[in-house]
């Protein structure tokens, strides 16, 4: 009897066992994108034009921390004085719980009717699927406002969202260690670059951090090295074709490799994650165990959120653009970016679309930038960013010829994600130049 | 507790099926009767299993099922399924190279758990099992890493084995050695050895729990003619204990390897599959593919995959290996 049970229970559990991991990946497919929301109903669709019937919008944010929370609770508040039939519904949620959210949403139809999104492949699929409202005519003002910012948001020349921060990437150092090793300019060409990471290995500093273990910090090397490497019109082409057969993205495997083999990046890089704790790439930045770390603007409050009196690295905070490579092509003083923008679900009421032109006007862009909540997009609120370090990328931003969007977003997670995984190889000395290539072609060619 | 444990670990002892043996008779009288009992017992366990099956069914058949319509289109989470595929995404599947290094790591993880648990879990519960001061206290502190949960345990041990700042590195500092460059989980060649190890501390008391509790069901007679017989303690235990813990060595070994089956946690937490694909396991494979690249199409060809491989291995094993086991019950 108790071996009968057991064997049973073994059985039992071995089918679970096989049965659950495949249940993981189970999902709803019968979901229709146009019977989304239908409990939002009190929207009534997009048919009113700021009457007065009562209209409930449900936005979601992930300004989950102070300032921020308070500042956009006290702008829907205004919104809702001057437009008294509008309730808005705030969910502001750490930034990973938003976005694991907001994939189910996506899966089940049922949007927020204001969300975030970062544009390029991943918006694409959204608007492909119909869940995402097409703004081009209902807000053009504010779109003629913003200008070219907007492309990253685009899809067949239509504009599905309003981008509220943009920022870009390059790296930040600490001045004081820099000092230390010697470094009285920062790097303007790789070869500054890697003299200096010379100049800090000799002074005992490790010279930069890098999260490999979450892939895409490590995948912003080979993004910069294709964007010195390659001319504008060969990255455009290549973000809408899909095809890499230029050999300038071959050269800038090429340029990482040569990047790798300094070996610049602290111990165990390939596990490191981007900012997670004090061990991360970040946090060893911030406590002043490297000496520079390639990232977006986000990093002197990431800084800031790592160490315990809350100052990041202070004073000593430094930032300079990618090194100038050997032999480029692309214009040296373009940068890579993206950033965040609000967008509506395909049935959002026409009330959302006035509340996140609002969030766009020029009054709640610079409570934003004095918030030191982003890089603010409307140009109105460029003075108001105080912060010196993010004035400095502001300058950087608006000065370059193009922001490239970050390859991995550009493309969608399928062929990013793809390229990211090839990239880290790199970096572990196990892909060739060709190898993230092809790697990335792969994954494209099975997209389309 | 050990004599709960004995019956269902050692099951030496035979306890005839009192229900069945009742239920044989009564029929045998009136056959109207019998009809209409056998039709009241078929509405009670209908009545009792619906609501257990209809759980089933909704969280574990759809979803399966699901996931075979989904291994055979082209779908990114959202929108409806149209993009058939045929079985293009299995063929993608199974000429990923990350995809067979996950199936590599896992059989590794799956044989190397079970030749390093059950020495050291034999070593540890032959110990253990010998009368001393502080039994109980050893037991429980052997026992306690197999009850903290996997993230704690995971990323306790993802702090101590930080290069540089780490207490491992730090510790072997000390004495004038130097851990690897990399640190053990940033080394490509050793983060999966790394990964092993740390499972092996984690689930170690598993396998000692159930030893403990197979060696107080191996009678004492056996031990006294041993010993009136002459043999040394090593004799006794080859001769005598292992063979008879064998049936739970079995059956632990057949936990461990379904354990292995679906590691996730403790490499989520540890290296995320890293360093650069090093330590991916088949369910890492699927949520990367499926979560984070949203191609369900090839995490749901992925996860057939899995549940074909995890049965075959559950159904070898029963049929090969706990076969004799099972026979012995009487089935």
């Amino acid at each position: 009897m108790t071996r009968r049970t057991r064997r049973q229970a073994a059985l039992v559990v071995a089918a679970a066992a096989a049965l659950f991991s495949t249940a993981c990946a189970g999902q709803d497919s019968d979901s229709e994108p146009d019977a989304a929301d239908t409990a939002e109903g009190d929207g009534n669709g997009g048919d009113t034009g700021g009457g007065d019937e009562p209209v409930t919008i449900e936005w979601w944010h992930n300004s989950n921390n102070d300032p921020g929370r308070s500042y956009y609770e006290q702008v829907a508040a205004d919104f809702e004085e001057a437009n008294p039939n509008v309730t808005i519904e705030i969910n502001a949620q750490e930034h990973e719980d938003m976005l694991t959210r907001l994939d189910a949403a996506f899966q089940s139809g049922d949007v927020p009717d204001i969300y975030m999104e970062r544009g390029g492949g991943e918006l694409a699929a959204h608007v492909d699927a119909g869940l995402t409202r097409d703004l081009t005519d209902d807000a053009a003002e504010t779109i003629d406002k913003l200008g070219g910012s907007v492309a990253g948001w685009q899809v067949d020349d239509r504009t599905y969202a309003l981008p509220f921060s943009l920022g870009v990437v390059g790296f930040w150092y600490n001045t004081a260690l820099f000092e230390e090793a010697g470094i009285t300019e920062p790097p303007q060409t790789l070869d500054d670059w890697l003299a200096a990471v010379d100049a800090l290995k000799d002074a005992d500093i490790e010279p930069v951090s890098v999260g490999a273990g979450d892939a895409w910090p490590a995948a912003h090397y080979w993004y910069y090295t294709a964007l010195r490497q390659c001319a504008q019109d060969v990255l455009q082409d290549a973000v809408t074709s899909l095809g890499f057969s230029d050999p300038c993205f071959v050269r800038a495997g090429e340029t990482l490799q040569t990047i790798v083999e300094a070996e610049p990046f602290n111990a165990g890089f390939l596990t490191t994650p981007a900012q997670e704790g004090p061990t991360s790439a970040s946090g060893l930045l911030a406590t002043e165990r490297v000496a520079m770390e390639l990232a977006g603007h986000w990093e002197p409050g990431v800084m800031q959120g790592l160490t315990e009196d809350g100052e990041g690295l202070g004073e000593n905070t430094g930032w300079f653009p990618f090194p100038e490579v050997p032999g480029q092509e692309g214009d040296p003083e373009a940068v890579l970016g993206g950033g965040d923008a609000w967008a509506l679900s395909a049935d959002a009421p026409d009330q959302a679309v006035d509340f996140i032109e609002y969030l766009l006007s020029d009054e709640v862009q610079q409570g934003f930038a004095e918030n030191d909540m982003g890089l603010p997009v409307n140009p109105a609120a460029s003075d108001s960013v105080t912060d010196p370090a993010l004035s400095g990328l502001l300058e950087v931003r608006d000065n370059a010829p193009y922001v490239q969007l970050y390859f991995d977003t550009a493309f969608g997670e399928s062929v990013g994600g793809a390229m990211n995984d090839a990239i880290v190889q790199a970096f572990a000395g196990n892909a060739s130049p060709q190898d993230i290539v092809d790697a990335t072609q792969q994954a494209a060619d099975a997209e389309q | 507790m050990s004599n709960a444990t004995t019956r269902s670990a050692g099951g030496a002892s035979e306890a005839p099926p009192a229900d069945r043996s009742t239920q044989d008779r009564t029929p045998r009288r009136r056959s109207s009767r019998r009809a209409r009992q056998e039709w009241r017992k078929r509405a009670e366990i209908v009545f009792f299993v619906t609501p257990a099956l209809a759980l089933f069914v909704v969280f574990v058949i759809v979803p399966v099922l699901t996931a075979v319509q989904m291994s055979v289109y082209r779908w990114r989470g959202f929108g409806p399924l149209e993009d058939f595929v045929g079985l293009d995404n299995y063929v993608s599947v199974l000429t990923n190279d990350v995809f067979t290094g996950a199936v590599a790591h896992t059989m590794i993880i799956v044989v190397g758990s079970i030749l390093l648990q059950l020495p050291l879990g034999l070593a540890v519960a032959l110990l253990l099992n010998r009368k001393m001061k502080g039994q109980g206290l050893l037991r429980t502190i052997v026992f306690v890493p197999f009850v903290l949960s996997e993230v704690i345990a995971g990323v306790i041990w993802f702090q101590l084995l930080q290069p540089r700042y780490g207490v491992v590195d730090t510790a072997l500092g000390s004495v004038g050695l130097d851990g690897p460059a990399q640190g053990w989980l940033g080394d490509p060649d050793i983060a999966l050895w790394t990964v092993l190890i740390v499972l092996t501390w984690k689930y170690l008391g598993l396998p000692i729990l159930l030893f403990l509790a197979g060696l107080q069901g191996i009678p004492n007679d056996l031990y006294e003619a041993a010993q009136l017989d002459g043999a040394t303690w090593w004799q006794v235990q080859r001769n005598i204990t292992i063979p008879l813990l064998g049936p739970t060595m079995r059956t632990w070994a057949f936990l461990s390897m379904i354990g292995s089956l679906q590691l996730f946690d403790m490499v989520w937490i540890l290296t995320r599959g890293g360093p650069a694909n090093a330590t991916t396991t088949m369910v890492t494979f699927l949520v990367n593919e499926g979560t984070n690249r949203q191609n369900y199409g090839i995490a749901g060809a992925a996860s057939m995959i899995l549940f074909v491989i995890a049965l075959t291995m559950a159904i070898l094993y029963q049929r090969l290996v706990l076969r004799r086991d099972t026979k012995e019950a009487g089935r």
